[in-house]
Protein backbone atom coordinates (compact mmCIF):
# COMPACT_ATOMS: atom_id res chain seq x y z
CA UNK A 1 0.00 0.00 0.00
CA UNK A 2 3.12 2.15 1.13
CA UNK A 3 4.57 3.33 -2.37
CA UNK A 4 8.55 3.09 -2.94
CA UNK A 5 9.42 6.19 -1.71
CA UNK A 6 8.12 6.48 1.31
CA UNK A 7 9.14 2.87 1.94
CA UNK A 8 12.53 3.82 1.84
CA UNK A 9 12.01 6.47 4.27
CA UNK A 10 13.50 4.90 7.62
CA UNK A 11 10.47 6.56 9.91
CA UNK A 12 8.31 4.97 7.80
CA UNK A 13 9.77 1.64 7.75
CA UNK A 14 10.53 1.71 11.48
CA UNK A 15 6.74 2.45 11.98
CA UNK A 16 5.47 -0.51 9.74
CA UNK A 17 7.66 -2.49 11.35
CA UNK A 18 6.36 -1.38 15.09
CA UNK A 19 2.12 -1.48 13.93
CA UNK A 20 1.49 -1.82 10.73
CA UNK A 21 -1.78 -1.43 12.00
CA UNK A 22 -1.57 2.28 12.44
CA UNK A 23 -0.05 3.07 8.95
CA UNK A 24 -2.32 3.87 6.59
CA UNK A 25 -1.20 5.63 4.13
CA UNK A 26 1.65 7.86 2.95
CA UNK A 27 3.15 10.38 0.53
CA UNK A 28 6.85 12.10 0.08
CA UNK A 29 6.44 15.22 -1.53
CA UNK A 30 8.66 18.55 -1.70
CA UNK A 31 11.24 16.53 0.12
CA UNK A 32 8.72 16.56 2.99
CA UNK A 33 7.38 12.83 4.70
CA UNK A 34 3.47 12.79 5.27
CA UNK A 35 1.96 9.78 7.00
CA UNK A 36 -1.75 8.76 7.80
CA UNK A 37 -2.08 7.45 10.90
CA UNK A 38 -5.32 5.47 12.32
CA UNK A 39 -6.53 8.10 14.51
CA UNK A 40 -7.55 5.06 17.08
CA UNK A 41 -3.81 4.64 17.53
CA UNK A 42 -2.61 8.25 17.66
CA UNK A 43 -1.51 8.73 21.09
CA UNK A 44 0.60 5.23 20.80
CA UNK A 45 2.50 6.24 17.69
CA UNK A 46 3.02 9.24 18.77
CA UNK A 47 4.94 7.61 22.01
CA UNK A 48 6.61 5.52 19.48
CA UNK A 49 8.41 8.16 17.56
CA UNK A 50 9.16 9.98 20.29
CA UNK A 51 10.82 7.17 22.28
CA UNK A 52 12.33 5.24 19.70
CA UNK A 53 12.49 7.52 16.69
CA UNK A 54 13.88 10.98 18.56
CA UNK A 55 10.77 13.36 17.65
CA UNK A 56 11.19 15.39 20.79
CA UNK A 57 9.76 18.10 19.70
CA UNK A 58 6.34 18.76 18.53
CA UNK A 59 6.22 21.89 16.21
CA UNK A 60 2.51 22.21 15.72
CA UNK A 61 -0.58 20.82 15.62
CA UNK A 62 -3.76 22.46 13.48
CA UNK A 63 -6.71 20.59 10.98
CA UNK A 64 -8.03 20.61 7.76
CA UNK A 65 -12.08 20.90 7.00
CA UNK A 66 -12.35 19.35 4.06
CA UNK A 67 -16.42 20.31 3.81
CA UNK A 68 -18.56 18.88 2.45
CA UNK A 69 -16.64 15.85 2.06
CA UNK A 70 -16.54 13.08 4.43
CA UNK A 71 -14.49 12.26 6.48
CA UNK A 72 -14.44 15.78 6.51
CA UNK A 73 -11.62 16.91 9.36
CA UNK A 74 -7.55 15.92 9.21
CA UNK A 75 -5.62 16.30 11.83
CA UNK A 76 -2.18 17.36 11.26
CA UNK A 77 0.90 16.91 13.65
CA UNK A 78 4.02 18.84 12.75
CA UNK A 79 7.19 16.72 14.30
CA UNK A 80 10.47 17.52 14.22
CA UNK A 81 13.80 15.95 15.87
CA UNK A 82 16.66 18.07 16.47
CA UNK A 83 18.56 15.38 16.63
CA UNK A 84 17.89 13.70 13.66
CA UNK A 85 17.27 17.11 11.70
CA UNK A 86 14.24 15.86 10.40
CA UNK A 87 10.78 16.62 9.75
CA UNK A 88 7.36 14.64 9.79
CA UNK A 89 3.87 15.06 9.17
CA UNK A 90 1.35 13.44 10.77
CA UNK A 91 -2.36 13.06 9.43
CA UNK A 92 -5.46 11.32 11.09
CA UNK A 93 -9.45 11.71 9.08
CA UNK A 94 -11.88 11.89 11.70
CA UNK A 95 -15.49 11.73 10.95
CA UNK A 96 -17.49 15.41 11.07
CA UNK A 97 -20.11 14.14 12.81
CA UNK A 98 -19.15 14.76 16.19
CA UNK A 99 -15.70 15.02 15.50
CA UNK A 100 -13.63 13.20 18.40
CA UNK A 101 -9.59 12.45 19.01
CA UNK A 102 -7.22 11.34 21.63
CA UNK A 103 -5.22 14.07 23.05
CA UNK A 104 -1.60 13.55 22.37
CA UNK A 105 -0.77 16.00 25.38
CA UNK A 106 0.45 13.19 27.49
CA UNK A 107 3.17 12.63 24.97
CA UNK A 108 4.29 16.45 24.56
CA UNK A 109 2.55 19.24 26.84
CA UNK A 110 3.02 21.89 24.13
CA UNK A 111 0.32 20.03 22.34
CA UNK A 112 -1.88 21.89 25.39
CA UNK A 113 -1.96 25.44 23.40
CA UNK A 114 -2.17 23.60 19.69
CA UNK A 115 -5.04 21.23 20.69
CA UNK A 116 -6.99 23.95 22.32
CA UNK A 117 -6.80 26.32 19.22
CA UNK A 118 -8.12 23.26 17.04
CA UNK A 119 -10.98 22.97 19.43
CA UNK A 120 -11.33 26.88 18.92
CA UNK A 121 -11.61 27.27 15.38
CA UNK A 122 -12.26 23.66 14.24
CA UNK A 123 -14.89 22.50 17.07
CA UNK A 124 -12.45 19.16 16.88
CA UNK A 125 -12.81 17.47 20.94
CA UNK A 126 -10.03 16.52 22.06
CA UNK A 127 -10.34 13.66 24.45
CA UNK A 128 -8.34 13.48 28.12
CA UNK A 129 -7.17 16.93 27.31
CA UNK A 130 -6.69 18.39 30.47
CA UNK A 131 -8.11 21.61 29.87
CA UNK A 132 -10.30 21.44 26.88
CA UNK A 133 -11.59 25.42 26.52
CA UNK A 134 -11.47 27.98 24.05
CA UNK A 135 -7.99 29.74 23.41
CA UNK A 136 -8.51 32.34 20.38
CA UNK A 137 -12.09 33.40 20.24
CA UNK A 138 -13.96 35.03 23.27
CA UNK A 139 -15.80 32.78 26.00
CA UNK A 140 -19.24 31.96 24.90
CA UNK A 141 -18.82 32.53 20.88
CA UNK A 142 -20.36 30.68 18.35
CA UNK A 143 -19.63 28.10 15.90
CA UNK A 144 -15.82 27.14 14.91
CA UNK A 145 -14.57 30.05 12.42
CA UNK A 146 -11.84 27.95 10.68
CA UNK A 147 -14.41 25.44 9.42
CA UNK A 148 -15.44 25.96 5.54
CA UNK A 149 -19.19 26.49 6.36
CA UNK A 150 -18.77 29.55 8.37
CA UNK A 151 -19.01 32.40 6.37
CA UNK A 152 -16.23 35.11 6.36
CA UNK A 153 -17.98 37.84 8.32
CA UNK A 154 -19.26 35.69 10.54
CA UNK A 155 -22.93 34.81 11.27
CA UNK A 156 -23.93 37.84 14.00
CA UNK A 157 -24.00 40.51 11.30
CA UNK A 158 -25.72 41.32 7.70
CA UNK A 159 -24.49 43.68 5.27
CA UNK A 160 -26.62 46.03 3.54
CA UNK A 161 -24.76 45.08 0.55
CA UNK A 162 -25.22 41.36 0.51
CA UNK B 1 -9.98 29.88 71.39
CA UNK B 2 -6.59 28.69 72.28
CA UNK B 3 -4.37 30.62 75.19
CA UNK B 4 -1.90 32.38 73.07
CA UNK B 5 -4.84 34.23 71.22
CA UNK B 6 -6.23 35.78 73.88
CA UNK B 7 -4.89 39.48 75.00
CA UNK B 8 -6.08 41.00 77.70
CA UNK B 9 -4.78 43.24 80.83
CA UNK B 10 -1.51 41.55 81.34
CA UNK B 11 -0.34 40.05 78.35
CA UNK B 12 3.04 41.32 77.01
CA UNK B 13 3.78 43.76 73.81
CA UNK B 14 5.48 40.94 72.31
CA UNK B 15 2.51 38.52 72.57
CA UNK B 16 0.32 41.59 71.13
CA UNK B 17 3.02 41.96 68.26
CA UNK B 18 3.15 38.03 67.68
CA UNK B 19 -0.74 37.90 67.06
CA UNK B 20 -1.18 41.31 65.13
CA UNK B 21 1.70 39.18 62.75
CA UNK B 22 0.11 36.39 62.90
CA UNK B 23 0.53 34.23 59.44
CA UNK B 24 -1.94 30.99 60.50
CA UNK B 25 -5.71 31.05 59.35
CA UNK B 26 -8.07 32.42 58.70
CA UNK B 27 -5.72 35.72 58.07
CA UNK B 28 -3.29 33.68 55.78
CA UNK B 29 -5.75 34.43 51.84
CA UNK B 30 -4.35 34.13 48.61
CA UNK B 31 -4.77 36.66 46.34
CA UNK B 32 -6.11 36.53 42.35
CA UNK B 33 -4.41 39.17 40.85
CA UNK B 34 -5.26 40.39 36.99
CA UNK B 35 -2.20 41.54 35.21
CA UNK B 36 -3.37 42.80 31.78
CA UNK B 37 -4.84 43.06 29.18
CA UNK B 38 -3.35 46.84 29.44
CA UNK B 39 -0.69 46.42 31.09
CA UNK B 40 2.44 47.82 30.30
CA UNK B 41 4.97 44.95 30.55
CA UNK B 42 2.92 42.25 28.94
CA UNK B 43 4.01 44.49 25.90
CA UNK B 44 0.38 44.29 24.01
CA UNK B 45 -2.82 42.48 25.06
CA UNK B 46 -1.94 39.44 27.34
CA UNK B 47 -3.89 39.01 30.44
CA UNK B 48 -2.20 36.73 33.44
CA UNK B 49 -4.35 35.64 36.15
CA UNK B 50 -1.88 35.31 38.95
CA UNK B 51 -2.27 33.72 42.00
CA UNK B 52 -0.59 34.94 44.70
CA UNK B 53 0.59 33.96 48.23
CA UNK B 54 1.83 36.96 49.45
CA UNK B 55 4.57 37.89 46.57
CA UNK B 56 5.00 34.76 45.42
CA UNK B 57 3.24 33.42 42.60
CA UNK B 58 1.31 29.94 43.07
CA UNK B 59 -0.01 29.50 39.83
CA UNK B 60 -0.33 31.69 36.71
CA UNK B 61 -2.47 31.48 33.60
CA UNK B 62 -1.98 33.45 30.78
CA UNK B 63 -5.18 34.17 28.61
CA UNK B 64 -4.56 34.94 25.13
CA UNK B 65 -6.85 36.06 21.95
CA UNK B 66 -7.39 39.51 22.74
CA UNK B 67 -5.57 40.24 19.45
CA UNK B 68 -7.21 37.65 17.27
CA UNK B 69 -8.05 39.06 13.88
CA UNK B 70 -8.98 35.85 12.06
CA UNK B 71 -6.04 36.28 9.49
CA UNK B 72 -5.86 32.30 8.92
CA UNK B 73 -9.48 32.50 7.84
CA UNK B 74 -8.69 35.88 5.92
CA UNK B 75 -5.93 33.96 4.20
CA UNK B 76 -9.00 31.38 2.34
CA UNK B 77 -10.51 34.00 0.97
CA UNK B 78 -7.66 35.84 -1.26
CA UNK B 79 -5.32 35.23 -3.86
CA UNK B 80 -1.95 33.66 -2.86
CA UNK B 81 -0.45 37.11 -3.69
CA UNK B 82 -2.94 38.72 -1.90
CA UNK B 83 -2.00 37.12 1.34
CA UNK B 84 1.52 38.45 1.36
CA UNK B 85 0.54 41.76 2.80
CA UNK B 86 -1.99 39.68 5.52
CA UNK B 87 1.33 37.92 7.04
CA UNK B 88 2.99 41.55 7.60
CA UNK B 89 0.20 41.99 10.14
CA UNK B 90 1.25 38.66 11.73
CA UNK B 91 4.24 39.65 13.43
CA UNK B 92 4.68 43.18 13.17
CA UNK B 93 7.97 43.56 14.73
CA UNK B 94 9.31 40.80 11.89
CA UNK B 95 7.05 41.51 9.04
CA UNK B 96 9.85 40.80 6.19
CA UNK B 97 10.18 37.30 7.92
CA UNK B 98 6.70 36.48 7.70
CA UNK B 99 6.60 37.68 4.46
CA UNK B 100 9.66 35.15 3.66
CA UNK B 101 8.27 31.88 5.18
CA UNK B 102 5.30 32.42 3.22
CA UNK B 103 6.71 32.89 0.01
CA UNK B 104 9.27 30.36 0.65
CA UNK B 105 6.46 27.94 1.21
CA UNK B 106 4.41 29.43 -2.20
CA UNK B 107 7.66 29.24 -4.30
CA UNK B 108 7.95 25.60 -2.94
CA UNK B 109 4.61 24.24 -4.45
CA UNK B 110 5.15 26.23 -7.62
CA UNK B 111 8.48 24.73 -8.03
CA UNK B 112 10.08 28.13 -8.82
CA UNK B 113 13.44 29.54 -8.91
CA UNK B 114 14.49 32.37 -7.58
CA UNK B 115 17.20 34.67 -8.68
CA UNK B 116 20.25 35.09 -6.60
CA UNK B 117 20.04 38.99 -6.30
CA UNK B 118 16.56 38.55 -4.58
CA UNK B 119 17.93 35.47 -2.42
CA UNK B 120 19.59 37.54 -1.34
CA UNK B 121 18.43 40.54 -0.93
CA UNK B 122 15.93 38.83 1.09
CA UNK B 123 19.06 37.32 3.29
CA UNK B 124 20.14 40.69 4.45
CA UNK B 125 16.59 42.49 4.40
CA UNK B 126 15.39 39.85 6.89
CA UNK B 127 18.40 39.86 9.61
CA UNK B 128 18.16 43.51 9.37
CA UNK B 129 15.06 42.92 10.36
CA UNK B 130 15.97 40.46 13.07
CA UNK B 131 18.21 43.29 14.35
CA UNK B 132 15.56 45.47 14.42
CA UNK B 133 13.37 43.47 16.24
CA UNK B 134 16.32 42.72 18.49
CA UNK B 135 16.84 46.14 19.65
CA UNK B 136 13.52 46.55 19.77
CA UNK B 137 12.95 43.68 22.51
CA UNK B 138 16.44 44.88 24.06
CA UNK B 139 15.05 48.42 24.46
CA UNK B 140 11.42 47.82 26.10
CA UNK B 141 12.86 44.91 28.17
CA UNK B 142 15.57 46.89 29.84
CA UNK B 143 12.42 49.54 29.98
CA UNK B 144 10.57 47.33 32.19
CA UNK B 145 13.61 46.41 34.30
CA UNK B 146 14.18 50.41 35.11
CA UNK B 147 17.16 50.90 32.76
CA UNK B 148 15.44 54.09 30.63
CA UNK B 149 18.42 54.94 28.28
CA UNK B 150 19.18 51.87 26.27
CA UNK B 151 16.20 52.25 24.87
CA UNK B 152 16.47 55.48 23.12
CA UNK B 153 19.35 53.89 21.90
CA UNK B 154 17.64 51.20 20.33
CA UNK B 155 14.86 53.20 18.89
CA UNK B 156 17.72 55.65 16.87
CA UNK B 157 19.06 51.99 15.36
CA UNK B 158 15.56 51.33 14.88
CA UNK B 159 14.98 54.01 13.07
CA UNK B 160 17.52 53.70 10.26
CA UNK B 161 16.30 50.51 9.45
CA UNK B 162 12.79 51.48 9.23
CA UNK B 163 14.29 54.05 7.10
CA UNK B 164 16.02 51.68 4.72
CA UNK B 165 12.71 49.36 4.30
CA UNK B 166 10.79 52.64 3.68
CA UNK B 167 13.41 53.25 0.69
CA UNK B 168 13.27 49.68 -0.58
CA UNK B 169 9.43 49.56 -0.20
CA UNK B 170 8.21 52.41 0.36
CA UNK B 171 6.52 51.58 4.23
CA UNK B 172 8.22 51.70 7.25
CA UNK B 173 6.76 48.71 8.97
CA UNK B 174 4.01 46.59 6.44
CA UNK B 175 6.74 46.43 4.02
CA UNK B 176 5.33 43.40 1.94
CA UNK B 177 8.98 43.93 -0.06
CA UNK B 178 8.88 39.96 -0.38
CA UNK B 179 6.31 38.51 -3.55
CA UNK B 180 6.02 35.05 -4.62
CA UNK B 181 8.60 35.07 -7.59
CA UNK B 182 11.26 37.54 -5.71
CA UNK B 183 10.77 41.17 -4.80
CA UNK B 184 8.05 43.54 -5.05
CA UNK B 185 10.19 45.96 -6.25
CA UNK B 186 13.34 46.87 -8.11
CA UNK B 187 16.27 47.36 -5.32
CA UNK B 188 16.33 51.60 -4.99
CA UNK B 189 18.77 53.28 -6.52
CA UNK B 190 22.02 53.93 -3.93
CA UNK B 191 20.66 51.29 -1.19
CA UNK B 192 24.39 50.33 -1.02
CA UNK B 193 25.45 53.35 0.31
CA UNK B 194 22.55 53.51 3.24
CA UNK B 195 22.96 49.95 4.50
CA UNK B 196 26.76 50.44 4.32
CA UNK B 197 26.66 53.54 6.60
CA UNK B 198 23.67 52.40 8.90
CA UNK B 199 25.91 48.29 9.11
CA UNK B 200 29.56 49.68 9.44
CA UNK B 201 28.55 51.58 12.24
CA UNK B 202 26.14 49.02 13.86
CA UNK B 203 29.03 47.16 15.92
CA UNK B 204 29.39 50.13 17.69
CA UNK B 205 26.00 50.73 18.91
CA UNK B 206 26.12 47.30 20.07
CA UNK B 207 29.37 48.31 22.18
CA UNK B 208 26.86 51.15 23.56
CA UNK B 209 24.17 49.25 24.57
CA UNK B 210 26.54 46.51 26.28
CA UNK B 211 28.43 49.09 28.23
CA UNK B 212 25.11 50.45 29.68
CA UNK B 213 24.12 47.19 30.86
CA UNK B 214 26.72 44.56 30.93
CA UNK B 215 28.13 46.00 34.48
CA UNK B 216 25.08 47.64 35.88
CA UNK B 217 24.74 45.82 38.76
CA UNK B 218 20.90 46.91 39.06
CA UNK B 219 20.63 44.38 35.59
CA UNK B 220 22.58 42.26 36.55
CA UNK B 221 20.99 41.28 39.70
CA UNK B 222 17.33 41.50 38.00
CA UNK B 223 18.50 39.11 35.18
CA UNK B 224 21.07 36.35 36.51
CA UNK B 225 19.49 33.32 37.77
CA UNK B 226 16.20 34.59 36.86
CA UNK B 227 13.23 32.80 34.71
CA UNK B 228 14.92 29.73 34.72
CA UNK B 229 13.24 26.74 33.22
CA UNK B 230 14.71 23.13 32.86
CA UNK B 231 15.84 22.28 29.43
CA UNK B 232 13.71 19.61 29.22
CA UNK B 233 10.73 21.06 29.63
CA UNK B 234 11.72 23.90 27.05
CA UNK B 235 11.73 20.68 24.45
CA UNK B 236 8.58 19.28 25.68
CA UNK B 237 6.63 22.32 24.94
CA UNK B 238 8.21 23.06 21.56
CA UNK B 239 10.26 26.30 22.78
CA UNK B 240 12.18 27.47 19.92
CA UNK B 241 14.43 30.70 19.00
CA UNK B 242 16.80 32.27 21.13
CA UNK B 243 14.92 30.90 24.17
CA UNK B 244 16.08 26.97 23.36
CA UNK B 245 19.74 28.68 22.51
CA UNK B 246 20.25 30.09 26.13
CA UNK B 247 19.43 26.87 27.09
CA UNK B 248 22.73 25.55 25.29
CA UNK B 249 20.86 24.27 22.28
CA UNK B 250 22.81 25.30 19.08
CA UNK B 251 19.57 24.91 17.03
CA UNK B 252 19.23 27.69 14.26
CA UNK B 253 17.39 26.96 11.23
CA UNK B 254 19.40 28.98 9.00
CA UNK B 255 21.81 26.57 9.56
CA UNK B 256 20.16 23.04 10.18
CA UNK B 257 17.32 23.47 6.93
CA UNK B 258 19.16 26.26 5.35
CA UNK B 259 16.52 28.23 2.69
CA UNK B 260 17.08 31.33 0.78
CA UNK B 261 20.79 30.86 0.04
CA UNK B 262 21.64 31.26 3.86
CA UNK B 263 24.67 28.44 3.28
CA UNK B 264 26.36 30.66 1.76
CA UNK B 265 26.88 32.92 4.75
CA UNK B 266 29.25 32.51 7.18
CA UNK B 267 27.76 33.00 10.88
CA UNK B 268 27.88 31.15 14.12
CA UNK B 269 24.91 30.19 16.53
CA UNK B 270 25.18 31.98 19.74
CA UNK B 271 24.36 29.80 22.87
CA UNK B 272 24.18 30.16 26.71
CA UNK B 273 24.57 27.44 28.79
CA UNK B 274 22.44 29.53 32.06
CA UNK B 275 18.83 29.60 30.79
CA UNK B 276 18.15 32.30 32.54
CA UNK B 277 17.07 36.37 32.01
CA UNK B 278 20.74 37.02 31.51
CA UNK B 279 21.78 34.02 29.23
CA UNK B 280 18.90 35.34 26.66
CA UNK B 281 20.24 38.91 26.42
CA UNK B 282 23.73 37.68 25.62
CA UNK B 283 22.30 35.68 23.31
CA UNK B 284 20.21 38.02 21.57
CA UNK B 285 23.45 40.46 22.36
CA UNK B 286 24.97 38.34 20.33
CA UNK B 287 22.69 37.68 17.30
CA UNK B 288 22.89 41.48 16.73
CA UNK B 289 26.49 40.80 15.62
CA UNK B 290 26.18 37.88 13.67
CA UNK B 291 23.17 39.82 12.07
CA UNK B 292 25.20 42.54 10.98
CA UNK B 293 28.13 40.09 10.26
CA UNK B 294 25.53 38.39 7.23
CA UNK B 295 24.45 41.96 6.24
CA UNK B 296 28.16 42.99 5.79
CA UNK B 297 29.07 39.64 3.69
CA UNK B 298 25.26 40.16 1.83
CA UNK B 299 26.74 43.41 1.47
CA UNK B 300 30.35 42.81 -0.46
CA UNK B 301 28.83 40.00 -2.04
CA UNK B 302 25.20 40.79 -3.79
CA UNK B 303 24.75 39.52 -7.08
CA UNK B 304 23.75 41.54 -10.16
CA UNK B 305 20.84 40.30 -12.37
CA UNK B 306 17.64 39.75 -11.98
CA UNK B 307 15.54 40.24 -8.98
CA UNK B 308 12.55 38.56 -10.29
CA UNK B 309 11.71 34.88 -11.40
CA UNK B 310 11.52 34.57 -15.02
CA UNK B 311 7.76 33.36 -14.73
CA UNK B 312 5.02 35.47 -16.65
CA UNK B 313 2.22 33.83 -15.40
CA UNK B 314 3.38 34.31 -11.61
CA UNK B 315 5.23 37.60 -11.77
CA UNK B 316 3.41 40.99 -12.60
CA UNK B 317 5.34 41.98 -15.63
CA UNK B 318 7.34 45.21 -15.26
CA UNK B 319 5.04 48.26 -15.79
CA UNK B 320 7.15 49.08 -18.96
CA UNK B 321 6.67 45.75 -20.70
CA UNK B 322 2.64 46.48 -19.52
CA UNK B 323 2.18 49.43 -21.70
CA UNK B 324 4.34 48.02 -24.88
CA UNK B 325 3.69 44.44 -25.46
CA UNK B 326 0.20 42.37 -25.78
CA UNK B 327 1.44 39.57 -23.37
CA UNK B 328 2.59 40.91 -20.75
CA UNK B 329 -0.90 43.48 -20.55
CA UNK B 330 -3.00 39.70 -20.56
CA UNK B 331 -0.89 37.95 -18.41
CA UNK B 332 -0.96 41.49 -15.83
CA UNK B 333 -4.57 41.26 -16.13
CA UNK B 334 -5.14 38.04 -15.27
CA UNK B 335 -2.67 38.11 -12.42
CA UNK B 336 -4.76 40.94 -10.83
CA UNK B 337 -8.27 39.31 -11.82
CA UNK B 338 -7.88 36.00 -11.06
CA UNK B 339 -4.17 35.36 -9.43
CA UNK B 340 -2.51 32.35 -10.87
CA UNK B 341 -2.86 28.08 -10.10
CA UNK B 342 -0.99 26.58 -7.75
CA UNK B 343 -0.69 22.53 -8.28
CA UNK B 344 -2.39 20.85 -5.86
CA UNK B 345 -0.25 19.82 -2.74
CA UNK B 346 0.97 20.93 0.87
CA UNK B 347 3.82 22.15 1.90
CA UNK B 348 5.48 23.07 5.62
CA UNK B 349 8.21 25.78 4.81
CA UNK B 350 9.95 26.47 8.54
CA UNK B 351 12.27 29.43 8.71
CA UNK B 352 14.12 31.06 11.50
CA UNK B 353 12.37 34.58 13.31
CA UNK B 354 13.87 36.87 15.32
CA UNK B 355 11.86 34.76 18.20
CA UNK B 356 12.17 31.32 16.98
CA UNK B 357 11.10 29.19 14.49
CA UNK B 358 8.03 30.42 12.21
CA UNK B 359 6.22 27.79 10.03
CA UNK B 360 3.86 28.48 7.42
CA UNK B 361 1.96 25.22 6.62
CA UNK B 362 0.19 25.79 3.17
CA UNK B 363 -2.41 23.70 1.47
CA UNK B 364 -3.18 24.00 -2.13
CA UNK B 365 -6.58 22.21 -3.67
CA UNK B 366 -5.31 23.45 -7.29
CA UNK B 367 -6.85 26.68 -7.37
CA UNK B 368 -6.00 30.00 -7.09
CA UNK B 369 -6.74 30.51 -3.37
CA UNK B 370 -5.17 28.98 -0.64
CA UNK B 371 -7.42 26.31 0.78
CA UNK B 372 -5.75 26.78 4.03
CA UNK B 373 -2.77 28.52 5.56
CA UNK B 374 -1.55 27.64 9.35
CA UNK B 375 0.70 29.77 10.60
CA UNK B 376 2.64 28.24 13.25
CA UNK B 377 4.14 31.41 15.37
CA UNK B 378 7.14 31.48 17.38
CA UNK B 379 5.13 33.62 20.04
CA UNK B 380 2.30 30.89 20.28
CA UNK B 381 4.85 28.40 21.21
CA UNK B 382 7.17 30.04 23.00
CA UNK B 383 4.41 31.27 25.71
CA UNK B 384 3.55 27.94 26.74
CA UNK B 385 6.09 27.76 28.99
CA UNK B 386 4.90 31.44 31.19
CA UNK B 387 3.58 29.39 33.84
CA UNK B 388 6.25 26.99 34.17
CA UNK B 389 8.73 30.44 34.13
CA UNK B 390 6.98 32.16 37.00
CA UNK B 391 5.63 29.63 39.64
CA UNK B 392 6.57 29.52 42.48
CA UNK B 393 8.76 33.10 42.27
CA UNK B 394 8.45 36.16 43.04
CA UNK B 395 6.07 38.65 40.89
CA UNK B 396 9.05 41.01 40.42
CA UNK B 397 10.58 38.47 38.29
CA UNK B 398 7.55 37.96 36.20
CA UNK B 399 8.34 41.27 34.38
CA UNK B 400 11.86 40.01 33.68
CA UNK B 401 11.09 37.03 32.46
CA UNK B 402 7.77 37.68 30.53
CA UNK B 403 10.37 40.38 28.92
CA UNK B 404 12.77 38.22 28.21
CA UNK B 405 10.58 35.63 25.87
CA UNK B 406 10.26 38.33 23.77
CA UNK B 407 6.77 37.62 22.42
CA UNK B 408 4.75 39.89 20.35
CA UNK B 409 0.77 39.21 20.98
CA UNK B 410 0.03 39.72 17.45
CA UNK B 411 1.64 36.75 16.80
CA UNK B 412 0.35 35.23 19.15
CA UNK B 413 -3.20 35.36 18.49
CA UNK B 414 -2.96 36.07 14.59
Amino acid sequence: MLSEQVKERPVAAALEAHDPSALTGGIYEFGELTLSIDPAKIVSTCEFLKRAENFLRLSAVTALDWYPLEPRFEIVYQLHSLERNERLRLKCKISGENPEIDSVYSVWRGADWYEREVFDLFGVKFRNHPNLIRILMPEGWEGHPLRKDYPIHGYKYSYPNE
Amino acid sequence: MSESKVLGAGATLEAEIEAGFDQSPPHHKLMTLNMGPQHPSTHGVLRILLELDGETIIKAMPDIGYLHTGIEKQCEGKTYQQVVPLTDRVDYLANLSNNLCYVLAVEKLLGMEIPPQAQWMRVMLTELTRISSHVVWLGTHALDIGAMTVFFYCFRERENILRIFEMFSGQRLMTSYFRIGGLALEPPRGWEKVVGKFINGFDANVDQYESLLNSNPIWIRRTQGVGFVPLETMLDLGVTGPMIRAAGVAWDIRKSEPYSSYEKFDFRIPTMPDNDVWARYRVRIEELRESCKIVKQALAGMPGGAWQAESPKVVLPQREKMKTQMEALIYHFKIVTEGFRVPAGEVYQVIESPRGEIGYYVVSDGTAKPYRVHMRTPSFGNLQVLPDMVQGRLIADTIAGLGSMDFVLGDTDR
